[in-house]
């Protein structure tokens, strides 16, 4: 460990540190701009000087970057340092020439890196009297907005948006201090990840526009620790309420999970919980079948009244309801009625995934790891669509290699520009095989679009090639057996190998496949990873709980009389066929169903009961990597509506199986789930149980600066009302409380004395860019079996052959519109595409069908219009159509079919 | 006496053609070089002590030594030229270029094999479209003899030389930039190290030059090393090209020896002031210098010794200031000049240069406070180097320290008296 003096005093850092990173973290104060820790150094701000010295008898030293400056043993510096001191402080004033100082009317007010580094400097007085520059702004789509004025060219949102991101519509433009970012002309921007500008920049040249539309100060925001509902892969967030709505989603760093990013279906998602769809009383249907509002004891009395008269009740889980509520409706229902709320073909596919990570050798990847893998294998996942920030993770990866391979010029890792000019584009090893073309492609050693036979084919190959007692593929083609000799040489050789699959292209042998791959490195390689990705928040925390598939509920139905149906928030129409869905609510005599938001299996429900959404909720998902990571209640549920959980608690009691309700407090569930199901025992331990305090306080939800509490329920009451209890949780419904840093998984806001803006997350971790103190939140529940005898799956596909007149039918996916809750928000609405069916130019010639020309599909027994979009990486014989659009009723599961020209 | 770099030219006539540069004696030295193993070249080029022409004055035999050499290098490796002339007062690198394109050419072969570079740029300032001509002309006989392409000469040497013109910017000139430039990204300045020569165009390994520093190589190589630190007054090797702007008797650019008084170039080749004016200064080797005045006419024209007066040889190519001339002006005009070739990459040169033209720019107009006086000195250490990024900024505040150094009367006189008092 080298030694450092800092104004003299000896320090031990880490090797290899630049001096920013090294003194940010030993707790010192340096302001900076263009350094970013994910991001590392470009020395363009020029804000991080500090005074060097030779030696103890140079008295002189010179100013340097301490970002570009090597925290070698022995460095002697001054961050006090009078002409350093100095230095910075102009700095900043150059940076303010310009600046509009507009901070009361600017959105980022309050968070502002500008304002916390300008306060730092001591900055108060411009000296100049000359005019400012000003610039045009541009509009970049429903997500941000750009104000480009109160820029400072600190070059971050570039580098993140092209180097980092892989976005290529964002570009640095002009020249001298006219220097613009920016779009060539005003349009949405296309980047996935370009909502983490917002915390990206600075200052306000980008923000939440969806934020600006109900806006709130950063201090008068509600927030909680939470995570992202809208795919598996569990982000970290921060969302903030105000006035009983949610404002905004922030990243919550996890140097495990999705570190500093989001995506924006999971930034801008959230906006389902303020939607008139929200289900917010409890609703029952009238004997002339009309729904009525109905009062809560009304509703649990006649639903107690209906599950005590069935003879049989069924429970249809949910994989986008927490862990608790599903296990709560096992407990109603018991487990022999529990259904996973999945079709077959998934719950197959799930099971299969969770048998690869449970029983299999090889560790599932944390994002972290997928991000330092240094050589990578797709196989059927459409990842930049069904797992965003696994997509910014495999771009990373691409740079370790190469990285490695030029370890002779010694370009220190945190020169971010000299090592990305001289990796130029050498990138990779990237190997993706899927049956479209995705945003990854341009990034890939070799993209290979095939037929999912085909691409579990070429997994098999590669399999063997790595390890000859993995079964051999016959009648290989040469070409693609040369791409398996090409992946599994480069997977040989790599340091960390990663393997990437998933249930979304809908076939169990491409995940066979991929474990095979795993498989026979890790016999070779101990860090070998798989990451499997799968389609909702709780995907793996249903898979495991276990249960059978919703479609064999129609038969148990069907064979007893007098049954209620119990659904938890999901809508059976989107994992079921329009008619078996229909038959499903028909045949069962009462049908009860627990969500928060309107949809076609609510429409049908004798009985509705307001669910809390993730914002209202406290509970435990379970993401893609076998991680439980609770989530807590942003704002009290309003009225009537509750978590899943309590309303299948009171549920228990109303039916008379439990004299009262069983579970009063989120941490009793949590006592009764890891006694019923050991393997959830880590669950317990995801966060503080409620009665942890600090200092014999709770967690305030609330800033120290909240402003309005004795206000804002003035119009009601002047009396300042109690806050709401809390029995779930350490935290409070109050500003009043324990204002220094909670444990990890208890982070509600970063802030830090100085640090208002988003890089207060460097006061939070133990040294910056690196684990959260105390260690990153979440608890593994799945780990490989240490000694497992690996048995390779031998089932090897027949290739993929064309049938005359028919097209093989494969799913779609796309980051906006596939998701069912991010979809009802205004902005991802917007950018969703419009239902479609993309076939190869081969297969639009024999149709005789132009771009656009209607075809009629019938999947699911519903015949669908779509207009076709020839796609030449759609490879011929295969047709692909979006999952989760609006109009398209279909499971996704490929399937054999006419298109018929229209 | 010898002028190996001017031999050919006369002001008179179009340059000499390949078969007129073969007969003076043209490509000679090239068939010597391949003869000589290209660390031999570089070994004469470093006791030769040429110091690098564009400027900075960095030893031309120590930045080729550092090119990594033999099977083990990373390929392919590159040598450019940098010909991107844009310095205000510097014209230095285009008499070469239009006046003996040959020359330039073959200099360039010589230099690309002492690195064994498989691909050579010259890098050529966009408005030079005379010069653009005369070296496209150049190269493509220099193909259609031999001279490149495969097995140069029957040797087992080959280069492939491509003449690339430049967007037109004052940065696409700094080696940094360059690189950049050639790549087609933004031209802005590299982190250093590590050097061109590690990770240069492409990422692999270059070397950078100026049109004049390569242009001495031919006459290295053929008459030695010794010959050619013979050729100059000091212990820098070989002769200069000096250039002489301003209200002079014949402005112009002569090729001297490295050395030569300032004086001496002053009076007896620029003839001293015109009729009527009044010596009051000058920048010395183009505007990124600092003034120096009467009392530095004794100071030799080196590298070395230009750094002992305060200010630098850089490009050689001298700027007189006379006494019916405004030096806040003309400082002025230098300001804007450097603030609008900012790339924008840094901070201090970005918002820092602007300031200080916008602060000139109101004195001239007299507009001026004296606290504007303070801003400006408290600029020229602002923008030192290691302060920005790369060295543009360092260089734009050189000739405003020197002006407030030597005239700081008459940026007082101008607050004081609210005009610029050179105007009527």
């Amino acid at each position: 460990m080298p030694t450092i003096y800092v104004e003299g005093q000896p320090y031990e850092v880490s090797p290899g540190l630049n001096l920013l990173h090294a003194c940010l973290s030993l707790g010192f104060n340096i302001p900076y701009f263009c350094w970013h820790p994910a991001m590392h150094s470009v020395g363009a701000c020029r804000q991080c000087a500090v005074k060097l010295f030779k030696d103890e008898n140079d008295t002189k030293g010179k100013i340097v970057m301490s970002c570009m400056t090597l925290a070698r043993d022995g460095t002697r510096i001054s961050i006090a340092d009078p002409q350093a001191v100095w230095f910075r402080k102009v700095a900043i004033e150059w940076l303010m020439l310009n600046h509009p100082h507009d901070c009361p009317v600017c959105d980022e007010g309050g968070e502002c890196h500008l304002q916390d580094m300008t306060e730092m400097c001591g900055h108060v007085y411009r000296r100049t009297r000359f005019k400012k520059r000003t610039y045009r702004n541009q509009y970049l789509g429903p997500f941000l907005t750009h104000e480009m004025n109160r820029c400072i060219q600190c070059y971050r949102c570039v580098r993140f948006y092209r180097g980092y991101a892989g976005g290529r519509d964002f570009h640095t433009l002009a020249w001298h201090n006219s220097v613009y970012f920016g779009r060539h002309q005003d349009g949405v921007l296309q980047s996935k990840f370009s909502g983490n500008l917002v915390e990206v920049c600075p200052t306000g040249v980008f923000d939440d526009k969806t934020l600006a539309r109900h806006y709130v100060r950063k201090w008068d925001l509600q927030t909680a620790p939470s995570i992202c509902v809208h795919c598996a892969l569990g982000c970290n967030t921060i969302p903030g309420a105000r006035y009983g709505t949610l404002r905004r989603i922030r990243n919550r760093y996890n140097g495990d999970v999705n570190s500093y990013w989001l995506c924006d279906r999971g930034r801008y998602g959230y906006e389902f919980v303020n939607s008139p769809q929200r289900i917010r009383r409890p609703l029952l249907r009238n004997g002339d079948g009309r729904p009525t509002l109905a009062a809560k004891e009304t509703a649990l009395t006649q639903i107690g009244g209906v599950l005590r008269e069935s003879r049989h009740v069924i429970g249809i889980g949910s994989a986008r309801a927490s862990l608790e509520s599903n296990f709560a409706l096992r407990c109603l229902v018991g487990p022999e009625n529990f259904y996973l709320g999945t079709c077959r073909a998934e719950v197959q596919l799930l099971s299969a995934a969770i048998d690869v990570l449970r029983n299999g050798p090889v560790p599932s990847a944390s994002l972290h790891e997928a991000a330092w893998a240094d050589a990578v294998f797709v196989l059927g996942e459409d990842v930049p669509n069904v797992a965003p920030v696994l997509e910014l993770a495999l771009r990373q990866s691409t740079l370790r290699k190469p990285s490695d391979t030029i370890q002779d010029l010694h370009i220190e890792p945190w020169n971010d520009a000299a090592l990305r000019e001289a990796i130029q584009t050498e990138k990779g090893p990237l190997f993706l095989a899927t049956t479209y073309s995705t945003d990854l492609d341009a990034s890939a050693t070799q993209a290979y679009h095939a037929a999912p036979q085909d691409i579990a084919r070429l997994g098999f190959a590669v399999a063997n090639l790595l390890d000859a007692n993995a079964p051999s593929v016959p009648g290989l083609l040469a070409p693609i057996a040369a791409l398996a000799r090409q992946i599994a040489g480069q997977l040989a050789e790599a340091r960390r190998p990663l393997v990437v699959a998933g249930v979304h292209c809908g076939m169990g042998a491409v995940l066979q496949a991929a474990a095979n791959v795993a498989y026979a490195l890790q016999r070779k390689n101990e860090n070998t990873r798989i990451c499997l990705a799968a389609p909702w928040c709780n995907s793996l925390g249903l898979g495991m709980m276990g249960g059978k598939c919703v479609d064999s509920a129609i038969d148990a139905l069907r064979a007893r009389g007098s049954t209620t149906l119990v659904v938890l928030e999901s809508d059976l129409y989107r994992h079921l066929d329009v008619a078996e869905a229909n038959n499903l609510l028909n045949t069962a005599n009462h049908v009860v169903v627990l969500d928060s938001l309107r949809h076609k299996t609510t429409d049908k429900a004798d009985f509705v009961l307001p669910a809390g959404t993730f914002a209202e909720s406290t509970g435990t998902f379970v993401n893609n990597e076998g991680r439980a990571q609770r989530f807590f209640a942003v704002l009290p549920p309003a009225g009537e509506v509750q978590e899943s959980w309590r309303w299948i608690g009171e549920l228990l009691a109303a039916s008379g199986q439990r004299s009262s309700a069983p579970w009063q407090t989120f941490d009793e569930i949590v006592e009764d789930l890891v006694r019923a199901m050991p393997a959830f025992a880590p669950v317990a331990r995801a966060a503080p149980s409620a009665d942890f305090r600090m200092a014999g306080q709770r967690i305030p939800r609330q800033s120290h600066r909240y402003s309005g509490r004795t206000a804002i329920h003035a119009a009601v009451n002047v009396h300042e009302p109690q806050p709401p209890a809390d029995p779930d949780s350490p935290l409070a419904f109050s500003m009043e409380g324990y204002l220094n840093q909670p444990p990890s998984s208890l982070i509600p806001r970063f802030w830090a004395p100085q640090w208002n803006s988003v890089q207060a997350v460097n006061k939070f971790q133990e040294e910056v860019a690196g684990v959260l103190r105390g260690g990153n939140p979440g608890k593994r529940l799945i780990e490989p079996q240490a000694d497992g005898q690996v048995e390779y799956f031998t089932e090897i596909p027949e290739a993929f052959e064309r049938r005359e007149g028919y097209l093989l039918v494969v799913p779609g996916y796309h980051v906006f519109g596939s998701e069912e809750l991010s979809i009802l928000s205004s902005g991802v609405a917007e950018l969703a595409p419009m239902p479609y069916i993309a076939v190869n130019p081969e297969d639009a010639g024999k149709l005789i069908v132009r771009e656009n020309g209607l075809v009629d599909v019938a999947l699911s027994t519903t015949s669908h219009y779509l207009p076709v979009r020839i796609a030449p990486a759609v490879p011929p014989g295969l047709a692909v159509v979006p999952m989760g659009l609006p109009g398209i009723q279909w499971n996704g599961q490929p399937v054999w079919k006419k298109l018929l020209r229209t | 006496m010898e002028k190996p770099l001017t031999q050919n030219i006369r002001p008179d006539r179009e340059p000499l053609d390949i078969r007129e540069y073969e007969q003076a004696g043209g490509y000679q030295a090239l068939r010597q070089a391949l003869q000589m193993s290209p660390l031999k070249i570089q070994e004469m080029v470093t006791d030769a002590y040429i110091r690098g022409r564009g400027g900075a004055g960095f030893p031309t035999g120590k930045k080729w030594s550092a090119v990594p050499m033999g099977d083990k290098a990373r390929r392919p490796k590159f040598f450019a030229i940098n010909a991107d002339e844009m310095e205000p007062g510097t014209f230095k690198d285009r008499l070469l270029m239009e006046g003996d394109p040959n020359l330039v050419v073959e200099s360039a072969i010589i230099a690309s094999y002492a690195i064994e570079a498989d691909v050579a740029y010259i890098f050529l300032r966009w408005a030079y479209k005379l010069a653009a001509q005369r070296l496209t002309k150049a190269i493509a006989q220099a193909y259609e003899k031999g001279y490149l392409g495969w097995n140069i000469l029957g040797s087992s040497y080959s280069l492939e030389m491509y003449l690339h013109t430049s967007a037109g910017r004052y940065m696409c000139g700094e080696e940094n930039g360059l690189l950049n430039a050639m790549e087609g990204k933004r031209p802005i300045p590299r982190t250093r190290p590590p050097h061109a020569v590690m990770v240069g165009i492409w990422g692999k390994p270059t070397a950078v030059n100026n049109v004049e520093t390569i242009a001495c190589v031919p006459y290295i190589v053929s008459h030695g090393s010794a010959a050619f630190k013979a050729l100059s007054h000091t212990e820098e090797g070989g002769t200069k090209l000096y250039g002489v702007s301003g209200r002079v008797k014949r402005p112009g650019i002569w090729e001297l020896p490295l050395g030569t008084t300032l004086g001496e170039i002053f009076h007896d080749y620029a003839g001293g002031m015109r009729d009527g004016y009044q010596f009051r200064g000058l920048l010395p080797g183009g505007a990124s210098t600092s003034f120096l005045v009467e009392k530095h006419f004794d100071a030799r024209m080196d590298f070395g010794s230009m750094d002992k007066t305060g200010s630098r040889l850089g490009t050689g190519t001298i700027i007189v200031l006379d006494d019916k001339t405004c030096p806040v002006g003309m400082v002025l005009n230098l300001e804007q000049f450097f603030a609008r070739e900012s790339c924008g990459w840094c901070t201090p040169c970005r918002e820092g240069l602007p300031w200080l033209r916008d602060m000139l720019d109101a004195i001239e107009r007299g507009a001026g406070i004296l606290e504007d006086l303070e801003i400006l000195q408290e600029h020229t250490w602002l923008l030192q180097l290691g302060h920005t990024f790369c060295a543009l900024a360092p260089g734009a505040v050189m000739p405003l320290d020197g002006a407030l150094k030597y005239f700081r009367e008459d940026f007082e006189n101008h607050i004081r008296q609210h005009r610029c008092p050179y105007r009527h």
